[in-house]
């Protein structure tokens, strides 16, 4: 911090700037270690996942990824032997634990289940704020400020205090453990950011292109549709990454109102078991493919991120 | 009559009025956020006064008053989830701000690919809660864990366990949240150094301030309410903390990590308590709420100054 606080508006001296490099590359190298450390996990084999100490060379396997897709069930030596040769790399690769492939695991199906809902309630929560966010930002709305405090402190809300009658109407209404029902609870969840992200956005579209439009005869409609909503792409673009992030990774809910059907991957991974315990390859392969999309993400947003984890508070 | 700007009314020849329009596009949000996020808030909050309990639905249900926010506010374990709270929060801000203030201090130095270091960085602060709370288990382990692994490369401090030990385990949640939301804090710090207009320095140079004293009486001062901002949002949401804790050490060992909302999920989800769940409930936002709107007063008069 030393060599920090010596910010100056003449050049940063380069001694400094490369100290300050220095410790940075540090602190990004450690903050690593563990993101590697479950990629590396994922192609290891179980011994080697609970090897001491750790191993951190090893003999890549694939054993983790075909663990985490299939189920599988341990047999005699016998009943191994009696066997027609395997027929696939992933056969082979289960056998040499005494073990066949007794059909697909449950993975894919969470995995796709977090994509559906995921999308699902983004596309619902980005066309409901879209509107809602023009609509504040054009005109003039009784109680302006208060709706749009209300609409944000719905966010502070810890999700258990309302988990409780969600779980009940839900369950008077059939919507338990459904993608409909998931995916209206998260459109609900993302609503706010998306008012305030989009508002933020649409506020610094000018508004002379949709007044020279409604001069030209445009309904209002019409000038939202064919002028506002162009110029409102990237905004809006940016207010969808961030919807889907928070439904891909949200846990709470649905570890509480989903069990078989509408599970997502989240409450899933956890609890991908092997014999005696976790199944780490098996978890930290989980893991690697639910994280990547959202590392890709992440460098797509980089630009708006401020933006997104502020509400629009902090635009930069 | 709603119009586009004051004063300045457009007159158009067909389709809806403004007026029409404003609450054609608002009303849709509005209702959701009632019917969903309302509307429990107030049957939790009826809850709160029986002792309705979900999982029985044909039992009678009866009104107890204030019966359950007695028992809880009276009650010695429920200080204790409180205190496990605060400590969370406290230690994992306290950390974060030092940690991510600093960092941004450092790359706002504007060192040969400070960008590429700063996405990097940012990275785990938007992956699943839940999802690191799990790997991270996994890199506590005593035996085959990669930390105890390192800790013992640098310093001998034998066999240990972190989520496993009274003691350490309430460091061990922090310590993963430090991990996560530095990079958050960070890059709000970032956004208030790149606010400092370049004169405001200059004319500190022309005065001969020395470098500690710009760092205290400009970086500072002109940093504070985007730091402020950012405590704001991560004391709210450590404070409603609920899937990276579960998964890590699901409240154990005893219950020192048992923090407010993974106890709440307890009574309300394991236990069926549901009428002393919803009060605990309704303490929680109400502190919340309350806590959050003294705190951006404050905010503001700082921004004022």
């Amino acid at each position: 911090m030393s060599a920090a606080s010596t910010r100056s508006v003449l050049e940063p001296s380069p001694w400094g700037q490369r100290f300050a490099a220095l410790l940075v590359i540090l602190y990004a190298l450690i903050t690593m270690i563990p993101l590697v450390w479950i990629g590396l996990t994922g192609l290891k084999t179980p011994p080697d996942a609970i090897a001491y100490p750790p191993k951190v060379v090893f003999d890549p396997s694939l054993e983790g990824y075909v663990n985490l897709f299939t189920a599988r069930s341990r047999q005699t030596p016998e009943y191994m032997a009696s066997l027609p040769p395997p027929t696939s790399w992933y056969d082979e690769l289960v056998r040499k634990r005494n073990m066949v492939i007794t059909g697909p695991s449950r993975f894919a199906e969470r995995y796709m289940n977090s994509i559906i809902i995921g999308f699902g309630s983004t596309f619902l929560a980005v066309f409901l704020g879209t509107i809602a966010a023009y609509g504040f930002s054009r005109f003039k709305v009784p109680l302006k400020d208060d709706l749009l405090f209300f609409i944000l402190s719905t966010r502070m809300m810890p999700p258990i205090a309302v988990a409780v009658p969600i779980f009940l109407m839900y369950r008077a209404l059939g919507l338990s453990d459904t993608h409909l029902g998931m995916i209206i609870l998260y459109t609900m969840v993302n609503v706010s950011l998306a008012v305030w992200l989009l508002k933020g956005f649409i506020d610094e579209i000018p508004m002379e292109y949709e007044e020279a439009a409604l001069v030209d005869g445009y309904s209002r409609m019409q000038a939202f549709w064919k002028v506002v909503l162009p110029q409102a792409k990237t905004g809006i673009a940016a207010t969808a990454i961030f919807c889907l992030i928070f439904a891909w990774n949200e846990y709470a809910f649905a570890l509480l109102l989903t069990s078989g059907n509408a599970q997502t991957a989240p409450p899933f991974i956890p609890i991908i078991i092997g014999e005696g315990g976790l199944d780490w390859p098996a978890v930290a392969a989980g893991t690697t493919l639910f994280l990547l999309p959202i590392v890709f993400f992440t460098v797509l947003l980089r630009q708006h991120l401020l933006r997104g984890i502020t509400f629009g508070a902090v635009r930069k | 009559m709603a119009v586009a700007r004051p004063g300045k009314p457009v007159q158009r020849a067909h389709g809806l009025s403004d007026r029409a329009v404003a609450w054609i596009f608002i009303s849709p949000t509005i209702l959701l956020l009632l019917a969903i996020n309302i509307f429990p808030l107030l049957w939790t909050i009826y809850l709160s006064f029986t002792n309705y309990r979900a999982n029985q639905p044909g039992r009678l249900v009866q009104w107890v008053g204030l019966d359950n926010y007695r028992n809880l506010l009276g009650s010695e374990d429920v200080w204790g989830y409180l205190q496990a709270t605060a400590h969370f929060v406290g230690w994992s801000i306290f950390f974060q701000v030092l940690l991510g203030l600093g960092l941004a201090l450092l790359i706002n130095q504007k060192f040969k690919g400070h960008a590429t270091l700063t996405t990097l960085i940012l990275l785990p602060m938007m992956l699943s809660p839940a999802v690191v709370g799990v790997f991270w288990a996994y890199i506590y382990q005593p035996q085959a864990g990669i930390f105890n692994y390192l800790v013992n490369f640098f310093i001998d401090a034998g066999s240990f366990t972190m989520i496993g030990d009274v003691n350490l385990a309430p460091w061990s949640i922090v310590l993963v949240d430090t991990w996560m939301w530095t990079p958050y804090v960070m890059l709000i710090c970032l956004a208030g150094l790149r606010s400092i207009p370049d004169y405001i320095y200059e004319a500190a140079e022309v005065d001969r301030a020395s470098k500690w004293r710009q760092f205290w009486s400009i970086t500072l001062p002109m940093v504070l309410p985007f730091l402020m901002l950012a405590v704001l949002f991560r004391a709210i949401e450590n404070f409603k903390m609920f899937d990276m804790v579960v998964e890590l050490t699901s409240g154990g060992p005893g219950s020192v990590t048992e923090l407010a909302s993974i106890n709440l999920k307890r009574e309300a989800f394991e236990k069926w308590r549901t009428g002393y769940s919803s009060a605990f409930a309704v303490i929680l936002f109400v502190t919340v709420f309350g806590a959050g709107n003294i705190y951006v007063k404050f905010l503001n008069k700082v921004k004022q100054r």
